[in-house]
């Protein structure tokens, strides 16, 4: 194994970055959603993406989550490469098996939730866990009890997800994705596909898990309040690249670059 | 006329034979369904092409043809005799098999895109989200469809009379060379292919309502026959195998 792959050598992991973008550049067709894309997240932070639609946010949750691939660069994530892996000193494609050991560190919850339908809510959550984790039922299931207590939904362990509605649905996806245990959370427009009374539900528990455990958030949102709430640090995207980064309190209330401004002021 | 000695040692046996071929023929073209089918969705073009060819040879050839085949040309090109009832089930399996892969492939290009990316995210490998996402939710889309061929198939069973297996149809052929009776006796096939059908058709609909259930979609009120359906589904059945 080569220094760079092996998260157990020092300057891998070291504890200032646990996810790295290095030149990252993804298109669509003609279409450059990223351009030459560098940014870190340290470890524990909350990070959150605003920017105007079609600006990348989304892509770049979907590039760390290995449902796509970038066209150039490397992504790494803990000092992994998610894009490629190191066959006896040269570099290859990430292959399944690899992509797969890194993407253990990952989870995501996704803008339509996307539960498993044919599941009821106690198998949606402990399915992976048993499956792909190889944790035991009993074990599983314990642990699905405790994230359904912290996401308030005790009472609806034993309903599909139909029966659910939207913020309830939510909630238990947000339970899925943590029933993995990752280091990482990748949240795409979570509240963006609720009624607007299930919006609060939704957002303080994620409040709660913010704040509660050091898991590492990467947030993709509208809701400039909530961003304001859990951030560490907000980028905002324009065109595919980071124009501004900063704390919320300074990207929110004294912005510098001018597209900023104008999208704040849109949008609050 | 239609000797009640003649039903009983030829027609009934004729039925029971029809049953057999059918229930042997849809377990081989369910098996040959989803195989076919999900190989046909793979990541690997070689795979979905090879699938793509069994594909269209056995949806292009006729079933009757290839029964001729395997019961008088497999022995002459290969030596291997099969017996009339394996070649007859071989045929119709793997035919019906072909057309059943394309409903097991259409559902499953059904499933929300969505799916796929939740078991990617939750790290599981592509025959895990098969196995536990994919098919258990293309699985409720496919049991109509699937009701319809297993008709076909029933009927498609008559076929294997030509080839000497004694079935429903041949004893009725049988019968008629005996006593002239034509009236009677095709009538009387009609009525019993027709009663099989519809047994089949009362039986996938349970399935239908208990697919649909298992992904939480409240099953249709069940209508005309619901207190009868399970009631007519025995004895049709018992009444065939004795």
């Amino acid at each position: 194994m080569s220094t760079d792959q092996n998260p157990s050598v020092p300057g891998s992991k070291d504890g200032t970055e646990l996810i790295r973008f290095d030149r990252v550049t993804k298109r669509f067709g003609s279409n450059t959603v990223l351009d030459n894309l560098d940014f870190t997240v340290a470890p524990g932070k909350h990070v959150t993406l605003i920017g105007p639609s079609g600006s990348g946010k989304t892509t770049i949750l979907r590039l760390l989550m290995t449902l796509i691939r970038p066209d150039e660069g490397t992504i790494r994530v803990d000092g992994d490469c998610l894009t490629h892996e190191d066959k006896g000193g040269v570099l290859h494609p990430a292959g399944e098996k690899h992509i797969r050991e890194v993407r253990k560190k990952i989870g995501m919850v996704f803008q339509q939730f996307n539960l498993f339908p044919n599941m009821k809510v106690l198998r949606n959550i402990t399915e992976a866990p048993v499956h792909v984790l190889g944790m035991s039922k009993d074990e599983a299931e314990e642990r699905a009890r405790e994230l359904l207590e912290l996401v308030g939904l005790t009472e609806h362990i034993d309903k599909y997800p139909t029966q659910l509605s939207g913020g309830q649905q939510q909630r238990v996806a947000i339970a899925r994705a943590l029933a993995m245990r990752p280091q990482v959370l990748l949240l795409d427009e979570v509240t963006s596909a609720l009624d607007p009374e299930l919006v609060a539900g939704v957002l303080d528990v994620l409040r709660d898990i913010a704040h509660s455990t050091d898991i590492t958030m990467l947030c993709v949102t509208h809701e400039m309040n909530f961003a304001r709430d859990i951030s560490d640090d907000v980028l905002m995207f324009d065109q595919g690249k980071v124009i501004e980064s900063g704390s919320p309190e300074k990207i929110f209330n004294d912005p510098e670059n001018e597209r900023t401004r104008e999208f704040l002021s849109a949008i609050l | 006329m239609m000797t009640s000695e003649f039903f009983e040692s030829w027609f009934l046996p004729g039925i029971w034979i029809t049953i057999q071929v059918t229930v042997y023929s849809a377990v081989l073209a369910a098996v040959v369904s989803f195989t076919v089918g999900t190989l046909r969705t793979s990541q690997f073009w070689i795979v979905r092409f090879l699938a793509g060819i069994y594909f269209e040879i056995f949806r292009g050839t006729s079933a009757l043809v290839f029964m001729f085949w395997m019961a008088f040309a497999v022995p002459l090109l290969f030596g291997v005799q099969f017996l009339p009832m394996g070649a007859g089930v071989l045929a119709l399996g793997l035919t019906y098999g072909a057309y059943g892969s394309e409903i097991v492939r259409g559902a499953l290009a059904a499933v929300a895109p969505a799916q796929r990316e939740a078991g990617i995210a939750l790290n599981f490998t592509r025959m895990q989200r098969l196995r536990r996402i994919e098919l258990p939710q293309a699985w409720p889309e496919m049991v109509p469809p699937f009701n319809n061929l297993l008709i076909e198939l029933l009927k498609g069973t008559a076929l294997v009379s030509v080839i000497t297996v004694a079935d429903m149809t041949f004893s009725g052929n049988l019968l008629r060379l005996a006593t002239n009776a034509s009236a009677p006796i095709y009538t009387l096939l009609l009525v019993l292919y027709f009663v099989l059908a519809f047994v089949l058709t009362r039986g996938m609909r349970v399935l239908e309502r208990q697919a649909k259930a298992g992904i939480g979609q409240t099953p249709p009120s069940s209508g005309l026959f619901s207190g009868l359906r399970s009631k007519s589904t025995d004895t049709a059945v018992t009444g065939g195998v004795k």
